[in-house]
C-alpha cells in the first residue's frame, strides 16, 4: 500500500513521462510532416512539466515581499521555462515554414509519398 | 570598465547586433560587407582572450555584474579559447569566400538573410564555447540551431528542405534531451552554474537522478556531434546546403558539440564518476569504431562528392570520440587535436567542392571529370585536404593520428591502433577516386566558365591547405594548447 | 659547406630544383638544364660529405620536434652515405637518359615530369639520411606519392589501373604495417632514433620481436618481399626512365635500405642472432628469390622480366639482413649499389629498344643486335654484372653474401643464391644471345632501326663503365660500408 501511494504522489512525474513518451512516439510513428511537428511540441511540453512541476511547494506562494508569506514557491524554473517555450514556438514556427515550402515543391506532406522520388544526384 | 574586461559579452554581441542589421539590409552585398566586419572582429577577440587565458588562467565575467551562482557567467578557460579561436578564425576566413558564392548559389532577395543567419549561428556557436551556465548553453544551442536550419534549406535542391526538416526533428529531439538532463541536475542540485555544479554532484555523486541525467544529456549532445548512429540528418544536410554553409559547418558545428561533451563529461560529472564507475569509455569505443569503419565504407559508394565528404566527417569525428574514450593523455590529446585539425581538412575540402560548385554547378563525380586541368589550384587544395584524410606524415591527420594511436598503445590496446590505421586505409580508397577522376578523366565540362574561381574564393582555400601542412609540422599552437586543456580535463582522474 | 648545411642543401636542392622547373615550364631547353644543374648540384653536395664518413663523423641536422615522439632529425652515416651516393649519382645520369627518352618518343606532360622527380629524389635523399623512424617514414610516404603521378604519366585507363595497385599495395602495408610498427617500436624504447646495437634490446623479447621484424618487412612493401611484390610488375606501365628511377635509384632502394637501416639500428644484429628470431626471414627472402627468378622466365614482356628480376634481387639486401652478420650485412648493402647500377643499365637498354625499334617483348629481339650493337653490348654487361659473374660489379656482393650465409650456418641459402645465378643466366642472358645470334624474321623492316637518341646512349654509356669499374672499385664500398657501427 505504501508502495502504491509512494508511486501516486509522483503523479507530476508520470504525466511528463507520458508526455514525453507519446510527444516521440508521435515524431516516429506518423509519416505527416505537421504530425511530427505536433508530436516535437507535445515532448517539448513534456520538458515545461519536467521543470515547473519540482518547483512548486505545498503551501507555498509566488515570491511577494510581505511579512505574512514566508515559504515561496520557486520562480526560476518558470523562467527558464518561458525561454524553452519561446524556443518551441520559435521551432515549431520554422518547422511549419518549411512544411509549406516542401508542400509547395513537393505537392505533399506525407513522407511515404516524398522519400521514393528520386531526385537527380 | 574598460574594453578588454568587456571581450568575453562582446564575442556574443557583436554577431548577434550584426545579425539584427543585416536583417534590416536589402542588397546583399551590404550584408555581406557587415559580416564580413563582424567576422574578422571576431578572431581578433578570440586571440586575445586565448592569450589572456594562457598567461592568466580562466577568465570570469559576471553577465549584467550578477555574481555566480546567481547571475550567468561567461567563463574561458584553455578548452573553451581554444574553441573560440577556432570558431571566429573559420568564420573569418569563410567570410571572403561567401560572397561569390552566396551570389551564385542564393536568390538576390535571400542574401540579406542568408548573412543575418550566419551571423546568428555564429552566435550560438560562440555562446556555446563561452558561457559557463548550463541553460546559457541550451539558448545558445538552439539560437544556433535554429539558424542552421534555415541556412540548410536556403539549399538550391528541393532535398535542402527535407533535409532541414529532417534535421530540425532530429536536432530539436537532441536539445531537448538536453534540456531534461539539465532539470534533472537542476532539481538534484539547484544551481545551474558549470562551476558550481561540478562541486554539487562530486557531493552527491552516482545517484540515480545524476546517472539518469547523464545519460540524457550525452543522448542529446551526441545527436548534435552526429556520433554513429546518430549521425543520420548529417549526410543529407551537408550535401544539399550551400557549399559555404557546408564548409561552415562542417568545421564548426559538431566541434561544439564535442566540446559541450568533454565540457560535461571530465568538467561537470567528473571524470572519476563517468569513466570509473559507468561503461561509458567502452560504449564510445565501440561505437568510434562503427563510425570509423561503417562511414568510410559508405562514403566509398556515393556519387555526390559532398555526401562522401559528409560520411567522412563522420568517420572522422569517429576519432574525435574514439580519442575521448581512450581518456589518457596521449589519446585525449588526440581527439582534442583533431577538433582543430578536422576543421581545417574539412573546412579547406568543402570550399574547393564549393569552387567547383561554383563553375560547374554540380558536385557529382561524374561532373568533376579531368577538372584538375581547368582548376588546378583548387584540386591542388582537394588533393592536400584529402592527404590529410589519409594520414601523410607531415599533415595535420597525421599528428592526430599518432597521439590516438601512441594513446591506444599506452592502454596496451594494439588491437585498436591497426583499427585506426585500417580505417585510415579506407579513406585512401575514397579519396584516391576522386583523385583518380579530377586528374585523370577526360575533361567534361568543356565550357570557357569553367576556370579558376576569383581570387576571393580562392585565397581562403589555400590559407586552409597550407595550414593543414604548416600545422602537421609545427604543432605549438594546436597539439600544444590541446595539451594543457587535457591536462587541466584529466586533473579529475585519479 | 658545412656539414649539417650540406645535408640540409641536399634536400632543398632538389625542392628548389623543381620549382625552378615549374616556372620555366615554356621554355624546355631551359627546364632541362634545371634538371642537370639541380643532378650536378645534388651529387656534388652528397660527395662533399663523403670525406667527413670516412674521417668516421656522423653529422647531423635538424632536430624539429612536431610531437612527442614525432621528430625530424637527419644524420649521416656509412649506410645512408652510399645510398645517398647511389642515388644522386644514378639520379643524374637517369636525367641524362629522361631527356632522350621523352623527347624521343615526344611524351606529354614533361614538366610535370621533370618536376615530379625532382621531389622524388629529395625525398630519396630524406630516407637515406633520415636519423629515426618517423623522418623515414615521412620521406618514404613523400615518396611513394611523388612517384604515382610518375607512375600513371601516361594517362591510360591501364596507367591507372596500374597506378591504382601502386598506390594501394605501398600505402596500404605502410600505413597498416609500417606505421604501427613504428609506433609500438615508440611506445616500446620510448624513441624511434637509430643506435648502433639497437634500441629494442631488452625491451622486446621472444615473439614480439618476431612480429615487430614482420610489421617490418612487410610494412616497408617497397622492398618487394612477396606477397607485397605486386606493385612493382603493375609499375611498369610507366615510362621507362620511370621505371629505372624505381628499379634501381630511389623506391626499391629505398625499401631494402630501411629494411637494413632497422636490422643494424632498431633492433641490432646481435638481438636477431642470439634470438634466431629473424630466422624466418631468411627464407621468406630466400623463396622470394627463387620464385621471382622462375616467373622472371615466363615473362616475353621485357619490362616485366626486367621487373620481377628486381624483385628477386632486392631479396638478396633482405636475405644479407636477416643472415645478422657483419658478412651478410656488407654483403646486402653492397649489393644495393651493384644491382643499382647493373639494373639501370638493363633497364636503359630496354627503354632504348623500345624508343629505336618499338620492340616490347623478348621475342621480338632477334637480330636487333646488328642494329643496335652498344645498346646490346651494354645490356649484356648489366646481364652479368646481375648474374654475379666477373669482370662485374655484381660478383663482389653476392660473394660477401654467400660468405655470410655460411658464417651463419645456412648451406641451403649458398645454395639458394647458386641456383638463383642459374637463374639468372636463364633470363637475362638469351636476351643478348638472340640479338646477336639469332637470324632475324621476315617481317621485321630492314631499314629505319639505328641506335637510340645520343643522351640515352651517353647515360648507358655511363652506367655499363660503372659496373666495370665497380668491380675493381670495390674495396673503395668495402672500406665505406666497414664503417658502419655494428654493435
Amino acid at each position: 500500500m505504501a508502495v502504491f501511494s509512494e508511486i501516486v504522489s509522483h503523479y507530476n512525474h508520470w504525466i511528463t513521462i507520458f508526455l514525453m513518451v507519446s510527444g516521440l512516439y508521435i515524431v516516429v510513428a506518423r509519416g505527416n510532416m505537421v504530425k511530427k511537428l505536433v508530436g516535437l511540441s507535445l515532448f517539448q511540453t513534456s520538458v515545461y512539466l519536467l521543470y515547473l512541476s519540482p518547483g512548486k511547494i505545498l503551501g507555498g506562494t509566488p515570491p511577494i515581499l510581505d511579512p505574512n508569506f514566508a515559504v515561496y514557491s520557486n520562480p526560476l524554473p518558470h523562467v527558464l521555462m518561458l525561454t524553452a517555450i519561446v524556443v518551441g514556438v520559435a521551432t515549431l514556427a520554422l518547422g511549419l515554414a518549411l512544411v509549406v515550402r516542401i508542400n509547395e515543391e513537393y505537392g505533399t506532406i506525407e513522407e511515404d509519398e516524398i522519400f521514393p522520388v528520386k531526385d537527380d544526384e | 570598465m574598460t574594453l578588454e574586461q568587456q571581450l568575453p559579452a562582446l564575442q556574443v554581441i557583436l554577431p548577434l547586433f550584426g545579425a539584427l542589421i543585416c536583417a534590416l539590409m536589402r542588397r546583399g552585398s551590404l550584408a555581406w560587407g557587415i559580416a564580413l566586419g563582424v567576422s574578422f572582429a571576431m578572431p581578433v577577440i578570440s586571440g586575445v582572450l586565448l592569450a589572456e587565458v594562457l598567461s592568466n588562467g580562466p577568465i570570469s565575467y559576471h553577465l549584467g555584474g550578477w555574481a555566480p551562482p546567481w547571475g550567468i557567467e561567461y567563463r574561458v578557460d584553455t578548452l573553451g579559447a581554444y574553441l573560440l579561436m577556432l570558431i571566429s578564425a573559420i568564420g573569418a576566413l569563410i567570410m571572403p569566400y561567401a560572397r561569390a558564392s552566396v551570389a551564385r548559389e542564393i536568390s538576390a532577395d535571400k542574401q540579406a538573410w542568408f548573412y543575418t543567419m550566419y551571423l546568428l549561428c555564429l552566435t550560438g556557436l560562440l555562446g556555446i564555447a563561452i558561457t559557463g551556465d548550463a541553460f546559457n548553453i541550451f539558448v545558445f544551442l538552439e539560437v544556433s540551431s535554429l539558424s542552421t536550419y534555415v541556412l540548410i534549406a536556403m539549399g538550391k535542391d528541393r532535398r535542402a528542405l527535407l533535409s532541414a526538416y529532417q534535421y530540425l526533428i532530429m536536432g530539436t529531439i537532441g536539445a531537448t534531451f538536453y534540456v531534461i538532463g539539465i532539470g534533472l541536475l537542476y532539481s538534484v542540485t539547484g544551481t545551474l552554474n558549470l562551476v558550481d555544479l561540478t562541486a554539487r554532484i562530486s557531493e552527491i555523486g552516482p545517484s540515480r537522478p545524476v546517472l539518469a541525467a547523464l545519460a540524457f544529456l550525452e543522448v542529446g549532445i551526441s545527436l548534435k556531434l552526429a556520433l554513429f548512429p546518430l549521425h543520420v540528418w548529417l549526410p543529407n544536410a551537408y550535401a544539399y546546403a550551400p557549399s559555404v554553409v557546408t564548409a561552415f559547418l562542417a568545421a564548426t558545428a559538431t566541434k561544439v558539440a564535442v566540446y559541450l561533451y568533454l565540457r560535461f563529461l571530465f568538467s561537470v560529472f567528473g571524470v572519476s564518476v563517468v569513466f570509473k564507475g559507468l561503461p561509458v569509455p567502452e560504449i564510445l569505443l565501440a561505437l568510434s569504431i562503427a563510425a570509423m569503419f561503417g562511414a568510410s565504407l559508405v562514403a566509398v559508394f556515393q556519387d555526390n562528392i559532398k555526401r562522401m565528404l559528409a560520411y567522412s566527417s563522420v568517420a572522422q569525428i569517429g576519432y574525435i570520440t574514439l580519442g575521448i574514450g581512450l581518456a589518457n593523455k596521449m589519446g585525449l590529446t588526440g581527439g582534442v587535436v583533431h577538433l582543430i585539425n578536422h576543421a581545417m581538412m574539412k573546412g579547406a575540402l568543402f570550399m574547393a567542392i564549393g569552387a567547383v560548385v561554383y563553375r560547374v554547378g554540380s558536385a557529382r563525380l561524374e561532373d568533376f571529370a579531368g577538372i584538375g586541368r581547368r582548376m588546378p589550384l583548387t584540386m591542388a587544395v582537394f588533393t592536400l585536404g584529402g592527404l590529410s584524410i589519409i594520414g601523410t606524415p607531415g599533415t595535420v591527420g597525421f599528428v592526430s593520428k599518432w597521439y590516438l594511436a601512441v594513446g591506444a598503445l599506452d592502454k596496451g590496446w594494439w588491437w585498436l591502433m591497426f583499427l585506426l590505421v585500417a580505417s585510415s586505409l579506407v579513406s585512401v580508397v575514397y579519396i584516391g577516386r576522386v583523385v583518380e577522376v579530377i586528374w585523370f578523366r577526360p575533361l567534361l565540362h568543356t565550357g570557357t566558365t569553367v576556370r579558376e574561381v576569383p581570387l576571393a574564393m580562392l585565397v581562403p582555400m589555400l590559407l586552409l591547405a597550407t595550414a593543414t601542412i604548416y600545422f602537421g609540422i609545427d604543432t605549438t599552437l594546436t597539439a600544444g594548447i590541446a595539451g594543457r586543456a587535457v591536462d587541466m580535463l584529466l586533473a579529475g582522474l585519479s | 659547406m658545412t656539414q649539417d648545411a650540406a645535408i640540409i642543401a641536399a634536400l632543398l636542392i632538389p625542392l628548389a630544383g623543381a620549382v625552378l622547373i615549374v616556372l620555366s615550364h615554356r621554355h624546355p631547353n631551359v627546364r632541362e638544364t634545371v634538371t642537370l644543374v639541380t643532378g650536378g648540384a645534388l651529387f656534388l653536395t652528397v660527395a662533399s660529405l663523403v670525406s667527413d664518413v670516412f674521417a668516421g663523423a656522423s653529422p647531423e641536422a635538424g632536430g624539429f620536434v612536431i610531437a612527442p615522439g614525432l621528430e625530424i632529425t637527419f644524420r649521416l652515416e656509412p649506410l645512408g652515405m652510399l645510398f645517398a651516393l647511389v642515388a644522386s649519382g644514378l639520379w643524374l645520369v637517369n636525367s641524362i637518359y629522361s631527356i632522350g627518352y621523352m623527347r624521343g618518343n615526344k611524351e606529354h606532360r614533361q614538366t610535370m615530369f621533370y618536376a615530379c622527380f625532382a621531389v622524388a629524389i629529395g625525398a630519396t635523399m630524406g630516407v637515406a639520411f633520415s636519423a629515426n623512424l618517423v623522418t623515414l617514414f615521412l620521406f618514404y610516404e613523400v615518396l611513394t606519392l611523388s612517384t604515382y603521378p610518375l607512375v600513371t604519366h601516361k594517362a591510360t585507363e591501364e596507367a591507372v589501373r596500374g597506378g591504382r595497385i601502386y598506390l594501394m599495395i605501398l600505402l596500404g602495408t605502410s600505413m597498416v604495417l609500417l606505421l604501427p610498427a613504428i609506433i609500438w617500436t615508440y611506445v616500446l624504447a620510448g624513441t624511434t632514433t637509430f643506435a648502433a646495437g639497437g634500441i629494442l634490446a631488452g625491451k622486446a623479447d621472444g615473439i614480439l620481436v618476431a612480429i615487430l621484424l614482420a610489421l617490418f618487412a612487410f610494412g616497408i612493401g617497397k622492398a618487394a618481399i612477396m606477397p607485397f611484390h605486386r606493385w612493382l610488375p603493375a609499375a611498369m606501365v610507366a615510362p621507362t626512365p620511370v621505371s629505372a628511377f624505381l628499379h634501381a635509384v630511389a623506391v626499391v632502394k629505398a625499401g631494402v635500405f630501411s629494411v637494413m637501416k632497422i636490422v643494424i639500428y632498431i633492433f641490432g644484429i646481435d638481438l636477431l642472432a642470439t634470438t634466431g628470431q629473424g630466422t624466418w626471414l631468411l627464407y621468406v627472402a630466400a623463396a622470394t628469390i627463387l620464385i621471382a627468378s622462375i616467373v622472371a622466365m615466363t615473362r616475353d614482356n621485357l619490362k616485366a622480366r626486367l621487373a620481377y628480376s628486381t624483385v628477386s634481387q632486392l631479396s638478396y639486401v633482405v636475405l644479407g639482413a636477416a643472415l645478422a652478420n657483419t658478412l651478410g650485412i656488407l654483403g646486402g648493402s653492397m649489393h644495393i649499389a651493384m644491382h643499382a647500377v647493373g639494373k639501370i643499365t638493363l633497364f636503359f637498354c630496354a627503354g632504348a629498344i623500345y624508343t629505336a625499334a618499338h620492340k616490347t617483348k623478348v621475342s621480338e629481339l632477334a637480330g636487333l643486335g646488328r642494329k643496335m650493337p652498344f645498346t646490346f653490348a651494354a645490356f649484356a654487361v648489366g646481364a652479368i654484372s646481375i648474374i654475379g659473374l666477373p669482370p662485374m660489379g655484381g660478383t663482389w656482393s653476392k660473394w660477401y653474401l654467400a660468405l655470410g650465409a655460411m658464417e651463419a650456418d645456412q648451406f641451403i641459402l649458398v645454395v639458394v643464391l647458386m641456383i638463383s645465378s642459374l637463374l639468372n643466366i636463364a633470363y637475362l642472358l638469351p636476351i643478348p644471345f638472340r640479338a646477336f645470334f639469332v637470324r632475324p624474321g621476315g617481317d621485321d623492316a630492314a631499314g629505319g632501326i639505328a641506335e637510340a637518341p645520343l643522351a640515352c646512349l651517353i647515360a648507358i654509356g655511363i652506367t655499363a663503365t660503372a659496373c666495370v669499374l665497380l668491380f675493381f672499385f670495390a674495396d673503395a664500398l668495402y672500406n665505406l660500408l666497414q664503417l658502419m657501427k655494428l654493435r
